[in-house]
């Protein structure tokens, strides 16, 4: 089989994937006690305004027309309005989901620089202080939870020290300098976990390399250590590291919902938390179908990377 | 290269803190996100905050909450109370350069009282039209005497916009308000802050000192407490009781508060649906009221910051009863009500809200109500399906609480009388109704006074509802934010602030 045809096949599982998926979130949505009505109406919940947004929003008609009204102008590209502020859903996907992106990666950046180096020194140090020193803090940080660390850190380093700003996002283009600061504590937050991940999994990998025969052979050779541990060791543990890697990214984005939360970073993770306690449907809607379809085709994209590299897929 | 990096963010930061000294700016953050800036089509509280700080309204209220002058410099309502005339300020502009005369105020609540999106048209019912009689008059004419108006046209329906901005954008002028208050509206950022710059066309602008405002909504309390403390926030709103004692004890805060002008309460399913037959006996309801020791509650859930109550207004209220005391817990009379009524082993579920002063208030009711045999069960439940559980009847009883408006037929109007729009317990008193009806269309304060009286001595023995205390409003801020005067609304009024260096 060809690439053409196997992204062909590929391509065609998904639009019915993504229609599964649109029809599921607007029904999840409709389980959600309390009505969008009321939930929009806030004080002024009498019965006329409540019926007035019924009809506004078209929450009186059947489910089955609100959700062709709403997939007819999604598939158009117009996801609708947030029912709270009246702007475009699209627009506020727009602005958010760089800043959520900007976050996942500097906090994947920040758990492949300790992660990996402190996976390899465990597992040349293992059974050793070294070794285990490192096997505590990574057990720590896969059991600290993030709201904890995150609330403890503002206290050290922007209360009681003043070195960091708790909050206060500032977009890359207006202020690099200031926009990297205040990202430094919630990256940490976020990537902690994937750190001890990582981590983790560098170092059975590593374990397992270190006593097979090539690296004996190697050190035989009379190799120095720190060459035969990043030279031939590294490199073949860190390509099941490397997939991980990109899985846990998915993770990172939503990890995020909180750490945005926390440090009051304007994100697509705090826009759908705001969108779901305000019943705003139209928002959550709107990011769900933009996540769920990102998802897939950086699985799309996998998969043909995949048949690009292995020649077992052609087969 | 890494060099060349340094050199343009050490310059960069350098400019950023250069600029902020140029500008003084003052950060308040925000429990909530608002949802718009447009009086008309808002419901949220929040909103009404922001908008405050661009938006000059008709009257604003004074912390003892009395009308005085804003936009209008003063009002004369006619003597059968059907006519409202109002005098406007000379000379003063929206900040688009339009013109605000008599013109714009008939538009502006004109547009309140047609725009679909708007949720002032019940507040306006009485209006039967509008007169710009000369550019700085404006006659409103009434279908009804409706005394409460002028306390309407001083909150959410008498703020300013201007018309030529309402036209352009519509019902989404709220993306991009323009008004004639201290601040001209700069940006919006989705999730995120609200800035607003100086206006420096304002009428009062010798009064507004901050050159510009920032709005952060955070919504974790110890977050937002945390931003305050470093100095990333020079101000927080709605600080909770639990917070207090630390902000006291930083010597770099400052915290004041006034009292709400809202209650909190026990509503109690009197006649909606089969779930009624719970609390249809008046007797039951008296006993339930009567093992609830309102003070010790308020002491041991808020450090006795909040007052405990039985009221619809609180005691700064000039509508507030002397003379019916909050009842003491009476464990006895309370055994004998229920064995009276048959429900010796009264069992009702409570909705409650998953916040944490609401939950521990019905924890500590749920142990004071077993003493008199009372077994509560706290059904935890978010506060929209509270709401719509009330609203079709399936509850026994819920905790909520009330806002609270500046006129008194806000706080009881819709929840004591027959139609009521607030009224879940479907209570209907006719005696009550009369005499709530009877307070809208007379002007005069002690004679509405009287007939609110004699309404709450009725429903105080009817209890549909059971009111538990009032909260003060607490606003937190740094030392640096001088000169600030807390109202009972919450609402940061900005002119006069200011901030040391």
């Amino acid at each position: 089989m060809d690439l053409l045809g196997f992204a062909l096949r590929r391509i065609g599982t998904i639009v019915p994937t993504l229609f599964a998926v649109s029809v599921l979130i607007f029904l999840l949505q409709q389980l959600l006690p309390g009505d969008p009505a009321l939930a929009l109406a806030g004080d002024e919940r009498t019965p006329e305004v409540i019926e007035q947004i019924r009809q506004r929003y078209g929450f009186d008609k059947p489910l089955p027309v609100q959700y062709a009204n709403w997939i007819g102008k999604a598939v158009l590209g117009d996801l609708g309005e947030s029912y709270r502020t009246r702007a475009p859903v699209t627009k506020l996907i727009a602005s958010t989901l760089p800043v959520t992106m900007e976050l996942a990666v500097l906090a994947m950046l920040l758990a492949l620089v300790t992660g990996i180096p402190a996976g390899v020194i465990a597992a040349v140090r293992d059974r050793r202080a070294g070794g285990t020193l490192v096997n505590v803090i990574s057990l720590s940080g896969l059991s600290v939870p993030h709201f904890w660390l995150g609330i403890m850190m503002i206290l050290l380093f922007s209360v009681d020290l003043g070195w960091l700003p708790a909050s206060g996002y500032v977009p890359p283009w207006e202020d690099l300098g200031r926009n990297l600061i205040t990202l430094i504590m919630p990256a940490i937050v976020l990537g902690t976990r994937v750190a001890a991940v990582l981590m983790r999994h560098t170092r059975s990998a590593m374990l397992e390399i270190l006593q097979s025969d090539y690296i004996r052979t190697a050190h035989a050779k009379g190799l120095p250590q720190w060459r035969v541990v990043t030279k031939h060791a590294l490199r073949n543990a860190l390509v099941p590291v490397i997939t991980l890697a990109t899985i846990e990214f998915g993770y990172l984005l939503s990890g995020a919902v909180l750490t945005e939360q926390i440090f009051s970073i304007p994100g697509m993770g705090k826009l759908i938390v705001d969108a779901v306690f305000n019943r705003d449907y139209a928002v959550v809607q709107g990011v769900v179908l933009i996540a769920a379809t990102l998802y897939i085709m950086m699985n799309l994209v996998g998969d043909l990377l995949y048949f690009v590299v292995s020649p077992r897929m052609r087969a | 290269m890494a060099r060349k990096l340094f050199a343009v963010v050490a310059a960069g930061l350098f400019l950023a803190s250069g600029s902020a000294m140029a500008q003084s700016v003052l950060r308040i953050g925000l429990n909530d996100d608002p949802d718009m800036l447009d009086p008309a089509p808002s419901r949220a509280y929040v909103a009404r905050l922001v908008l405050t700080a661009t938006c000059d309204k008709l009257f604003d209220v004074t912390p003892d909450l009395k009308i005085v002058p804003q936009l209008a410099t003063g009002y004369e309502l006619s003597g059968d109370g059907l006519t409202l005339t109002l005098k406007l300020r000379p000379n003063v502009k929206y900040s688009d350069g339009e013109p605000f005369d008599a013109e714009s105020v008939k538009y502006n609540l004109e547009r309140s009282m047609t725009l679909p999106a708007s949720f002032r048209k019940a507040e306006l019912t009485s209006i039967k039209s509008i007169d710009a009689v000369d550019p700085l008059t404006v006659r409103i004419n009434l279908n009804e005497a409706m005394s409460p108006l002028v306390a309407t046209i001083s909150d959410r329906a008498g703020t300013m916009m201007s018309p030529k901005a309402s036209k352009e954008l519509g019902d989404r002028l709220g993306t991009k308000p323009v008004c004639a208050g201290p601040y001209t509206f700069v940006e919006r950022v989705p999730q995120g802050r609200i800035v607003f710059q100086k206006n420096p066309n304002y009428w009062n602008a010798a009064n507004i000192h901050i050159d510009r405002l920032e709005f952060h909504p955070i919504l974790d309390s110890t977050v937002r407490l945390s931003n305050l403390a470093a100095g990333q926030l020079d101000m927080i709103e709605r600080v909770s009781p639990s917070d207090l004692k630390q902000i006291r004890a930083n010597p770099k805060l400052k915290v004041v508060g006034a009292p709400d002008i809202g209650y909190a309460y026990m509503q109690l399913n009197v006649a909606n649906g089969p779930r009624a037959k719970t609390f249809a006996d008046p007797r039951v309801r008296e006993a339930l009221d009567l093992s609830l020791d309102r003070e010790t509650m308020v002491k041991v859930v808020f450090d006795s910051e909040y007052i405990a109550g039985n009221q619809w207004v609180a005691p700064s209220s000039e509508y507030f009863n002397k003379s019916l005391p909050v009842p003491k817990a009476d464990i006895a009379r309370a055994k004998k009500l229920l064995a009276e009524a048959g429900q010796p082993n009264l069992t009702f579920s409570l909705i409650v809200p998953p916040e944490r002063d609401r939950q521990e208030m019905a924890q500590v009711f749920q142990a004071m109500a077993a003493e008199a045999g009372i077994t509560i069960k706290i059904d935890t439940q978010e506060n929209v399906a509270m709401l719509a559980a009330g609203i079709k009847g399936e509850f026994d009883a819920y905790l909520s609480f009330w806002s609270g408006r500046v006129d008194p037929d806000g706080n009881i109007y819709t929840f004591f009388t027959c139609k009521g729009s607030q009224n879940p317990s479907a209570y209907c008193n006719p005696a009550v109704d009369k005499l709530l009806d009877h307070a809208r269309v007379v002007t005069d304060p002690a004679q509405r006074k009287k007939d609110y009286d004699e309404a709450a001595a009725i429903w105080l023995k009817d209890r549909p509802l059971l009111s538990l205390f009032y909260r003060n409003v607490f606003i937190a801020h740094s030392t640096r934010v001088q000169g600030f005067t807390p109202h009972p609304d919450g609402i940061i009024r900005v002119t006069g602030l200011k901030l040391a260096p």
